[in-house]
C-alpha cells in the first residue's frame, strides 16, 4: 500500500496499455499487453488480493497472451504499413475517450469516500484463497457451476467456429 | 498515503485507454486485446472497493473477490470465441481490418 509501490506500478501498468493503443505491429501490442497486465497484477497483490493478483498472471499474462500470439502467429499479421489515417475518426474517438474520463473524473472526485485511506486489516489475507473458495464453493455455488457450463460452451463453440466446412 | 480515489483514477484511465482502443483502431486483435483492458480495469475498481470496505472480522469483502473471479472466467471465454470468430472470418475474407468488414453496412 505504500506510495512507492502503487504509483511506478500504475505508471508501469498505463504507458504499456497506451503501448497496447498505439502499437501499429500487433506483436509488440500483445507483449505490451502481458507488461500491462504484470503491473495490474502488482496492484492487486498492493490490495491484499493475492489469489486475484497470482490468477490474473496465471490466465491473462499466460493463458490468453498464448492465444492472442498463436492467433498472430496463425493468421501470419504483419504490421500495417501506412494505411491513410482517417484523422477526423482518429480524432473523434480519442475525444469520445477524452470525455468519458473526465466524466468518471467527476464521478470518483465527488465522491466522499474517495479521499479516505484505506482501513488497516485486522487480520493477514495470506489465506485468501481459503476464504474466496469458502465463498465460491458456498454463497456462490450456482453461479460457479453456470460458470462452468458456459466454459463448456464456449469450448464447444470455437471448436465448432474453427472446424473446417465438410464438403 | 495512497487512497481509494487514486486506485479509482488509475481504473478510470485505463477503461479510457481501452475505450480509445476500441474506437481507434481498426485491427481486429488489438481491438479484442483493449476489451480486455477495460475487462480488467473494472476489475481493478472491484477489487479497490473490495479492500476498502473491511468486514466486522477484520478481513476485506471478499464479494467483490468472487466477482473478480467470475469476470477473469467469461473473459478467458470471450477471448476464446472472439478469436475463434476472428480465424473464421480470416478464412472468408482474408483480412482482420473493421473497414473491410462492410456487408451489413447500409
Amino acid at each position: 500500500m505504500s506510495p512507492l509501490l502503487f504509483w511506478p506500478f500504475a505508471l508501469l501498468m498505463l504507458m504499456f496499455g497506451v503501448a497496447v493503443v498505439i502499437n501499429r505491429n500487433p506483436v509488440a501490442s500483445a507483449l505490451s499487453l502481458v507488461v500491462s497486465f504484470l503491473g495490474l497484477a502488482a496492484l492487486f497483490m498492493s490490495l491484499d488480493a493475492y489469489f486475484i493478483g497470482i490468477i490474473q498472471v496465471l490466465v491473462y499474462a499466460g493463458a490468453v497472451m498464448v492465444l492472442f500470439l498463436f492467433i498472430i502467429m496463425l493468421l501470419d499479421l504483419r504490421a500495417e504499413e501506412g494505411r491513410q489515417v482517417n484523422w477526423l475518426a482518429l480524432i473523434g474517438g480519442i475525444a469520445v475517450a477524452l470525455a468519458l474520463l473526465a466524466q468518471i473524473l467527476y464521478v470518483i472526485h465527488n465522491l466522499k469516500s474517495a479521499h479516505q485511506a484505506f482501513p488497516p486489516l485486522a487480520r493477514s489475507t495470506f489465506d485468501d484463497v481459503r476464504n474466496v473458495g469458502l465463498l465460491l464453493f458456498g454463497s456462490y455455488n450456482l453461479p460457479f457451476q453456470i460458470i462452468g457450463v458456459l466454459v463448456l460452451v464456449a469450448t464447444i463453440g470455437v471448436v465448432l467456429l474453427s472446424r473446417r466446412e465438410p464438403r | 498515503m495512497v487512497t481509494l480515489g487514486d486506485y479509482l483514477i488509475v481504473s478510470g484511465i485505463l477503461f479510457a485507454i481501452g475505450f480509445a482502443g476500441v474506437m481507434v483502431r481498426r485491427n481486429l486483435i488489438v481491438i479484442l486485446m483493449s476489451l480486455e483492458l477495460m475487462l480488467n480495469a473494472a476489475n481493478l475498481s472491484l477489487v479497490a472497493f473490495s479492500r476498502f470496505h473491511v468486514q466486522p472480522s477484520g478481513l476485506p469483502d471478499y464479494n467483490a473477490q468472487v466477482f473478480v473471479f467470475f469476470i477473469i472466467t467469461v473473459a478467458a471465454a470471450e477471448v476464446a470465441v472472439g478469436l475463434a470468430i476472428l480465424v473464421a472470418l480470416y478464412r472468408a475474407r482474408q483480412t482482420t481490418d473493421v473497414k473491410d468488414i462492410t456487408s451489413l453496412k447500409f
